[in-house]
């Protein structure tokens, strides 16, 4: 007798843990299989979710290709590259926001406030609508739960761009394992499938973003020797050039400025963006725009196309050149080139790869999934079902501290392997001296002004001491998240130092909480949506049986009342089925099936007596 | 943070490796750049073996292995693993790991300009009169700043030759002559080096400012 197999199916059907690749354009996620990391598409079977978010005026929440038309409908109510705003201050995007037809609140100085319909929403909490969709995608993919995720985030992204990319991943209900850089991610994924060794450049052109990475692979180590980048460049810029030209042509043909009105803008930004697609396939193409029964077409031929973006493409070469200059290598010692993001299926882009690195990029991965897919394998790595891979990422920017004079003392290089960590013993200046401040800096620059403010941090209720005599040890910290952590120690005492956390750029921990609150408040009505759903595939079934059942012997025997009480519930059914009242739904549900309970019983005897027929033969 | 003297998790007495030799569990990481890559003390290194190194305790380390392991573990890697970052950034540049030795034992820092080496006042002057001139006439001074720029990189490849020289010195005899010598040298090459640096910028200033 051989012992009963025993199945853990609770074990088999967890959901994985997924990676995401939120996109200022386009977002993604994808799962590792026993076979490799495969995309999760949407319910409309689509594999790019569209980064669109619309906030309705009954509080509804519409994310990708469904927000696309709200967007040219309601462009108030409406976001798109939010990353764009990701752990910014409303200082750093005053410029940009001129081309956005975003509205900012007031008090967005540390954390901006976007204004849709009258509530208010800051960056990380729009990204939590995208991240939420997709969460939704993946668990009516795997038909479970889903509840962790690795997030990318752009290499260059600093401190406060990464928390808040976590924080948005907290918010989506989402335990973020970790942030991995983008063009490190698309490294892993190209990795995979080959046993590369040798020096890769990443060359990653998005939405909004550029990131240059070079890595050393070896043995299945993802080593990055240096990243450089601008996290304020990629196609956006380019469609942004091609808007301002088309808005003027616009008004010298029609003597009308239409920059001001956010339907006609939507729709030319979308008329512009579908030119500079084709562009990368044909020689030339048709700027097409209609509105109010007037029409607008432009020629637009490559060769010019490329003379207006050529200085955009351009600004992604000093970046390749800073990032080899620090990783200490040579263009001929460059192996293999890999492109990522959207903007680099543009000829022009191509040839400037082509050019500086002296050698044919890899485009075999499509350059919209790769760094989901990589994400993907990171999950993997984290969960343990890959295990001969490790990455080994970097910090993009120096970290440093304020000190007299505001000059910038660097504790951690840019391009330090992470986690990394830097000590510092900090004193008092004056007699009994109970609180000191620490402002930490990102960025190359040597005076603190022209670094990025990352926090100030106060080490508290220190003991009292005359000047100069009491040591406290600041330990500062980043993470494998590229994200900074400090603590301090009394080394006269050796106790712990409490030290408070002052973010100049971002949500505090409480901010986050309430949001997290919020989303729940969201979850509930999530959870009615869901409801009123099952009730719809319910009243599907129901009916369908009840129009087959219609052809059948036993529907003829029904007295003629019964036959009108059905046709009545049917109808009422009908009538209710696209309300949001999953109660009331469910109540015609039950009606239709007691109305119906005769016919079942029918249909059963004469079932019955077929087969004793049968078995009588 | 100090190394104990027995295991977090089980009490027995603590080896030098990261893992309990009892429970197998991750201690937490030791300060000495060379005890934790498992090697003594020598400022002549190989490259690929210490890359190696590297890459091994990676995989033993780093905080992706920890994900599922106990609070304590995981702050043990994270702590460990930017260790090893930090040993391994400084043990593979001669120059940061032979300043990291002097520091072990107990010599005063490198201290950058504290005075100017006599032996580089000559080429201190010439290229400051090269960059004047370079600013004057790009085109015509391009010239001697190359040979300045070729100069200094001999300057600092002797340098080099000779710090690898003392650097088998001292892992012969571990004498403390040689550590000041290595000192000395250190000082001028960081001279060298700001010299190259500023060249460099000033290059680059007026070549961009022509673009």
């Amino acid at each position: 007798m051989s012992a009963p197999i025993e199945i853990d199916f609770g074990a088999a059907r967890r959901a994985p843990a997924i990676g995401i690749d939120l996109g200022t354009t386009n977002s993604l996620a994808a799962f590792m299989d026993l076979t490799g990391p495969k995309i999760i598409p949407g319910e409309d079977g689509e594999r790019l979710l569209p980064s669109l978010v619309h906030y309705g005026a009954g509080g509804e929440i519409t994310v990708g290709n469904a927000a696309r038309r709200l967007l040219i409908e309601q462009p108030e109510r409406a976001v798109y590259s939010i990353k764009r705003l990701m752990g910014k201050g409303l200082d750093d995007v005053r410029e940009e926001l001129s081309l956005f037809p975003f509205r900012v609140a007031e008090g967005s100085q540390s954390v901006i406030r976007l204004d849709l319909g009258g509530r208010l929403f800051t960056p990380p909490e729009i990204s939590a609508f995208i991240l939420r969709q997709l969460r939704r995608n993946a668990e009516a993919f795997f038909g479970e739960p889903v509840t962790q995720a690795v997030i990318t985030v752009p290499a260059y992204f600093n401190d406060a761009q990464r928390q808040a990319t976590k924080d948005a991943g907290r918010i989506a209900g989402l335990e973020v394992l970790r942030l991995v850089n983008e063009p490190t991610a698309a490294a892993l994924a190209y990795g995979l499938d080959k046993r590369r060794e040798g020096i890769v450049a990443v060359y990653d052109l998005g939405g909004g973003t550029f990131d240059i990475s070079i890595l050393r692979l070896k043995d299945g180590i993802f080593e990055v020797l240096a990243t450089n980048g601008d996290t304020h460049l990629g196609g956006d810029d380019i469609d942004n050039r091609l808007m301002a030209i088309a808005l003027e042509d616009v008004a010298s043909e029609w003597g009308e400025d239409l920059s001001q009105d956010r339907v006609a803008v939507q729709l030319l930004r979308r008329a512009v963006i579908a030119a500079k697609e084709q562009l990368s396939f044909v020689p030339r193409t048709l700027i097409e725009f209609q509105y109010q029964g007037r029409n607008y077409r432009r020629e637009l031929a490559r060769a010019q196309f490329e003379k207006l973006i050529a200085d955009i493409v351009d600004r992604t070469l000093g970046p390749c050149r800073n990032a080899l200059r620090d990783a200490q290598l040579g263009v001929e010692q460059i192996d293999e080139v890999v492109l990522v993001g959207g903007s680099t299926r543009i000829p022009l882009v191509r040839q400037a790869v082509r050019n500086l690195f002296r050698a044919e990029p890899h485009t075999e991965l499509n350059p919209e999934e790769v760094v989901a897919l990589g994400a993907a394998v990171q999950a993997g790595i984290l969960m343990g079902s890959v295990q001969d891979k490790l990455l080994l990422d970097v910090t993009p920017l120096s970290l440093g501290i304020e000190t007299l004079g505001g000059v910038v003392e660097r504790l951690i290089n840019r391009n330090s392997t992470i986690p990394a960590s830097a000590a510092q013993v900090f004193t008092t200046a004056v007699d009994g001296q109970r609180n000191v401040l620490i402002h930490v800096v990102q960025g190359e620059r040597e005076l603190a002004r022209d670094c990025r403010s990352l926090a100030r941090f106060e080490l508290k209720d220190i003991e009292p001491l005359p000047a100069g005599m009491a040591r406290i040890e600041v330990r500062f910290l980043i993470d494998a998240n590229g994200i900074l952590n400090v603590a301090a120690r009394d080394l006269r005492t050796g106790k712990e130092q409490s030290v408070e956390v002052k973010p100049s750029y971002g949500l505090t921990d409480e901010q986050v909480e309430a949001m997290i609150l919020d989303s729940y408040e969201h979850a509930q009505e999530d959870v009615r949506e869901r409801q009123v759903r099952e009730a719809r595939l319910e009243a599907d079934r129901i009916l369908a049986a009840v129009e087959k059942a219609r052809l059948e012997d036993a529907y003829l025997e029904l007295r003629d009342a019964e036959r009108d009480a059905i046709e009545q519930a049917v109808n009422a059914l009908l009538m209710v089925y696209h309300s949001e009242d999953y109660l009331l739904i469910r109540a015609h549900i039950d009606k239709l099936n007691q109305v119906t309970m005769r016919l079942a019983e029918l249909m059963m005897n004469s079932a019955v007596r077929a087969a004793l027929k049968g078995t009588k033969l | 943070m100090s190394a104990p003297d027995s295991c977090w998790h089980c009490g027995r007495p603590a080896s030098e490796s990261l893992f309990c030799a009892y429970c197998n569990r991750l201690q937490p990481p030791a300060l000495d750049y060379f005890r934790f890559f498992g090697l003594e003390p020598r400022l002549a290194l190989d490259p690929e073996d210490l890359q190696q190194r590297f890459y091994q305790l990676s995989r033993k380390l780093h905080p992706d292995r920890y994900l599922a392991a106990t609070p304590t573990e995981r702050q043990y890697s994270l702590e460990g693993a930017a260790i090893l970052n930090d040993a391994y950034r400084v043990l593979r540049d001669p120059v940061a790991r032979a300043e990291y030795v002097l520091r072990r034992e107990g010599l005063e820092e490198v201290s950058p300009g504290r005075r100017t080496p006599p032996e580089l006042l000559q080429e201190i002057f010439e290229l400051n009169e090269a960059l004047e001139e370079f600013r004057q006439d790009p085109e015509g001074a391009r010239q001697i700043l190359e040979q300045t720029r070729g100069r200094l990189a001999d300057l600092r490849r002797q340098a080099d030759a000779e710090l690898a020289r003392l650097f088998a010195e001292w892992d012969q005899t571990h004498q403390r002559g040689a550590l000041e010598q290595i000192r000395a040298v250190l000082e001028g090459r960081r001279y060298v080096s700001k010299l190259e640096t500023q060249l460099e910028e000033e290059l680059a200033r007026v070549g961009a400012h022509r673009n």
